[in-house]
């Protein structure tokens, strides 16, 4: 694969309800941040992507509200929906096809202005289980439980990633919510759907996130050091929660393979530095890094415990506090990729994670991670 | 002038008419009429689905055979919802679960009730419970209900 | 480009008012399976795919999760991608770009909406802002109204000049088995058609539809293994310029279609496009736009359109046939309309149309329309780019 590198990052403050900003400016204010992090301007970008998602903007054709933020006009763009490391993924493949030099993604949310339970609701079969009043929570409380069930997880182990990564939160200026809390804190904290407790859950959140793509010769040109894209691999699975074994992330397995193969990781919890995953919810970082490879299967609950993924160890897993800190829907994982861009490039501050040169940024799509996009990043 | 950020309520009105296809109304259709669940097979991969699939999703060959399927299954998993929403059938707390009925290969959905919620455990065998009068929908099974309470 | 890209199958559904029998998966799976056999493939071969359609014509989020079951994708790669009217060619260049990355090399582009199943006008007025544009919007009609009257006044066209392209587009769906309204019409139809919101009658607006339309993708070198004529997709363009519909430029030709064609041209070394291009599928919702959008085609003077379409030169024994398929005005499931346009072209340069072949079509253009007149383009031509 060419050598294409990002060159740009920016982000908005994660917030739960930004009432000073339209999507629109969220948008721009993303988009400016990017464009002056790579030091170029709106007429050095000459293909945009846009990330948006017609239920959670309450309107059809959501990308027709951001074309002027984005700054696409006169230009080629399109638009993804879908979680952002897709939208990025398309990006990235119009500069490899030699159409496009630079490629700017931008992602946004405002989960503040609808209704999470009635949107997540849409996502399932108006025929069948949307009548049972399904939403994100409860289907996911459903893929917990066979989890934990399956592979003797307790909930002792998925507190500890929300104590962690609300903990490492407290270093990231974007994130929502900062807090120390102990895993007692976690475990008496309302339960909201058998075993996902409020304090188990990511919050609402309204944000936007911006990065710029660019081919080698105009990445090396930058202020930066190009943070390297060296593998991306995305993969689906059955649509019907009864189709799947809810404890078993096929698709994760075979999107990281895609990933690991592009960029040569044969091992990747060793040759792997620093990950960003899309923990929406505490469960799912334990069972995120069995379907990454970073532990055996069954082994997300004694990795956590041994302490590998905390920001002193061997591979720490969301320095930014994660998803549990702060899910702008779409948004999510285009900030996994920032994120990751930021640590590489040792520009992290408080949350760097000392020497990062490989990253591995993930999003998902669907109930229950049906879809998985896997990125991996090297620095200079 | 005071001004203060707005903010504009509104709603999305779009009522919708979804097609269930021949193939969901006959499921529906034994639901209602003769109180029976069936799912559709696969002859290439003997793979039995429910909700039937008039393609197989992994073949992509059409699929012609109906087979009955149940009543019983065994829960696989489940969780007891306890925040209350506009769109749950019962007020909160009520548990949804993952049932496979036996000789399908596929689980459905549904709601767990006919018991208290704290004593449902997966593994548990199930048998539906259907409304009395039924409409020729998903909710025409009321619930699954433990055999052995 | 990473590597060339050829269109070597399609498949649609025979497009009705309502498809009752099928659910929008099961849809989806008719188009596929057709596509599938066109192209000489099985799923099996399928490397990816990218799906689309309006989410609220059919109520249903992450809609490429959702149909899993009928789209190909089961344990595979898929992305949805979606722009309203122009999401069809959004599909199609999204297939294309997947393709020229190098990063797969057989991808399915899908494109399907089951407008039966919910009330189209009150979903697409949902596209407009909410503070400063949805409290007026009276929908896609009066939208394209609005825009009609402007035309009338600018070029001095007549209700019975655009009722020429209702005409031509109706008369041409007789020879498409898959089109959706296969009557004849006459100029006196349309006129005495009942006016939905002046000087859009009935007959001048474009149908909604249930369908779907699916088009095989493939890397040069698979292409050349499963047909014997590839229809190679030559250039791509989009420009979706506008938010709000009062910003848009109408001082002149259809800008983003004209600049998108521009941007093609160009690209593609086309200096006469009139004589260049054998032959058009364009998205034409109103027969109004689908005859002063000719000029934005660049094949006239400004103007000119009127002239050309009443001399019968894009009739399909004229010299540039514009929609032998019958186009938008005879089949409009909306998701899969631009998809329709690129699906069509391809099936020209590749010989497939059967019935409304247009004889020797070498190469085809194809565009889309949607949003905030919005446009997509794409060149196709059984001629291998360089």
């Amino acid at each position: 694969m060419k050598r294409i590198g990002i060159i740009g990052v920016g982000q908005t403050r994660y917030e739960r309800m930004k009432t000073e900003d339209t999507y629109a400016d969220l948008i721009f204010e993303a988009t400016v941040k990017a464009l002056d992090d790579a030091g170029l301007g709106i007429d050095d970008i000459d293909n945009v992507i846009t990330i948006s998602n017609d239920f959670w903007d309450g309107r059809t054709i959501s990308s027709m509200a951001i074309t002027d933020a984005c700054g696409s006009y006169g230009k080629n763009v399109s638009t993804v929906e879908g979680d952002g490391t897709f939208g990025a993924l398309y990006g990235l493949m119009r500069i490899l096809s030699g159409a496009f030099r630079t490629t700017l993604v931008v992602a946004h949310c405002k989960g503040s202005e609808g209704s999470n339970h009635f949107i997540t609701n849409a996502m399932f079969n108006p025929i069948y289980e949307r009548m049972i009043g399904l939403d994100s929570i409860s289907s996911s409380a459903l893929q917990a439980r066979r989890y934990m069930e399956k592979y003797n997880i307790t909930e002792e182990q998925c507190a500890m990633v929300s104590v962690k990564n609300h903990k490492n939160a407290f270093n990231n200026p974007f994130a929502q919510l900062a807090m120390n809390i102990t895993i007692e804190d976690v475990l008496k904290s309302k339960m909201l759907s058998d075993p996902i407790k409020l304090l188990d859950a990511s919050p609402i959140s309204d944000g936007a996130c911006a990065i710029i793509l660019a081919e080698e010769e105009i990445a090396k040109k930058g202020p930066k050091r190009p943070v390297w894209i060296r593998g991306v691999g995305h993969f689906a699975e059955a649509y019907n929660l009864g189709d799947r074994d809810l404890a078993e992330p096929l698709s994760l397995i075979r999107a990281a393979k895609k990933a690991y193969t592009m960029a040569g990781i044969t091992d990747p919890f060793k040759e792997i530095d620093v990950a960003e995953i899309y923990d929406a919810f505490s469960y799912q970082e334990l069972l995120w890094t069995e379907g990454l490879g970073f532990c055996e299967r069954g082994g997300g609950g004694r990795l956590i415990e041994s302490g590998a993924t905390e920001m002193d160890g061997e591979l720490p897993i969301n320095p930014s506090g994660g998803v549990l800190s702060a899910h702008p829907v779409l948004v999510a994982g285009l900030a996994r990729i920032a994120e990751i861009t930021i640590q590489l490039r040792g520009e992290a501050e408080a949350r760097q994670v000392h020497r990062a040169r490989v990253g591995l940024a993930h999003g998902i799509n669907g109930a229950c991670g049906q879809a998985h996009c896997v990125w991996i990043l090297e620095g200079e | 002038m005071d001004i203060k950020d707005m903010v504009y309520q509104g709603r999305i009105k779009v009522p919708y008419k979804w097609s269930v296809g021949e193939y969901g109304s006959r499921f529906f259709g034994e639901i209602k009429d003769n109180k029976k669940i069936f799912g559709t097979r696969c002859r290439n991969c003997n793979k039995t689905y429910i909700p039937p699939r008039k393609t197989c999703p992994d073949c992509f060959l059409p699929i012609e055979d109906w087979v009955e399927v149940g009543p019983y299954g065994t829960l696989i998993t489940f969780t007891i919802v306890r925040y209350s929403a506009p769109l749950h059938p019962l007020p909160a707390p009520f548990a949804v679960g993952v049932i496979l009925l036996d000789g399908a290969d596929t689980g459905i959905v549904h709601i767990i009730g006919g018991t208290d919620p704290e004593k449902i455990h997966s593994n548990m065998r199930l048998r539906p419970v259907f409304r009395e009068k039924r409409e020729g929908n998903y909710l025409d099974i009321s619930y699954f209900e433990p055999l052995n309470p | 480009m990473a590597q060339r890209v050829a269109i070597v199958g399609t498949g649609q559904t025979y497009h009705k008012s309502s498809r009752a029998d099928v659910n929008g998966v099961e849809l989806i799976q008719e188009a596929v399976g057709r596509a599938l056999e066109d192209a000489g493939i099985t799923r099996k071969d399928i490397d990816a795919v990218v799906i689309g359609n309006m989410d609220h014509f059919e109520g249903i989020n992450y809609v490429d999760m959702w149909s899993i079951d009928g789209n190909g994708a089961l344990n595979k790669p898929i992305m949805k991608v979606t722009t309203g009217g122009t999401t069809g060619t959004t599909v199609a260049i999204a297939a294309f770009y997947h393709v020229a990355s190098g990063l797969f090399d057989i991808v399915l582009a899908i494109g399907w909406e089951k407008n039966s199943e919910s009330d189209t006008t009150a979903a697409i007025i949902t596209c407009a802002d909410p503070y400063w544009e949805r409290p007026t919007f009276g929908g896609a009609i009066a939208g394209l109204a609005a825009g009609a009257v402007g035309y009338m006044h600018r070029y001095g066209i007549t209700e019975r000049d655009a009722a020429l392209i209702s005409v031509r587009d109706r008369k041409n769906a007789l020879k498409n088995p898959y089109a959706h309204l296969r009557k004849e019409i006459t100029v006196e139809d349309v006129l005495n058609s009942p006016m939905l919101a002046y000087p859009i009658k009935f007959l001048d607006i474009c149908p909604r539809t249930d369908g779907a339309c699916a088009v095989v993708f493939a890397s040069e070198e698979k292409a050349r293994r499963l047909t014997e004529r590839p229809a190679w997709v030559h250039q791509v363009a989009t420009r979706h310029n506008y938010t709000y519909f009062t910003d848009v430029d109408r001082s002149g030709p259809m800008p983003t279609l004209y600049e998108a064609c521009m941007e093609v041209y160009k690209k593609a070394g086309i200096r006469d496009p009139f004589h260049e291009i054998d032959v058009v599928e364009m998205y034409t919702p109103s027969s109004f736009a689908g005859l002063v959008w000719i000029d934005a085609l660049g094949v006239c003077k400004e103007g000119e359109a009127v002239r050309l379409v009443n001399d019968g030169v894009t009739e399909m024994d004229g010299e540039l046939p514009i929609n032998p398929s019958g186009g938008v005005i005879s089949t409009n499931p909306i998701g899969a309309t631009g998809l329709i346009r690129v699906a069509e072209a391809a099936m020209q340069v590749s010989g497939k149309a059967g019935e409304h072949q247009i004889p020797d079509a070498k190469t085809a253009l194809a565009t889309g329309f949607g949003g905030c007149h919005w446009s997509d383009v794409v060149l196709i031509s059984s001629k291998r780019p360089d």
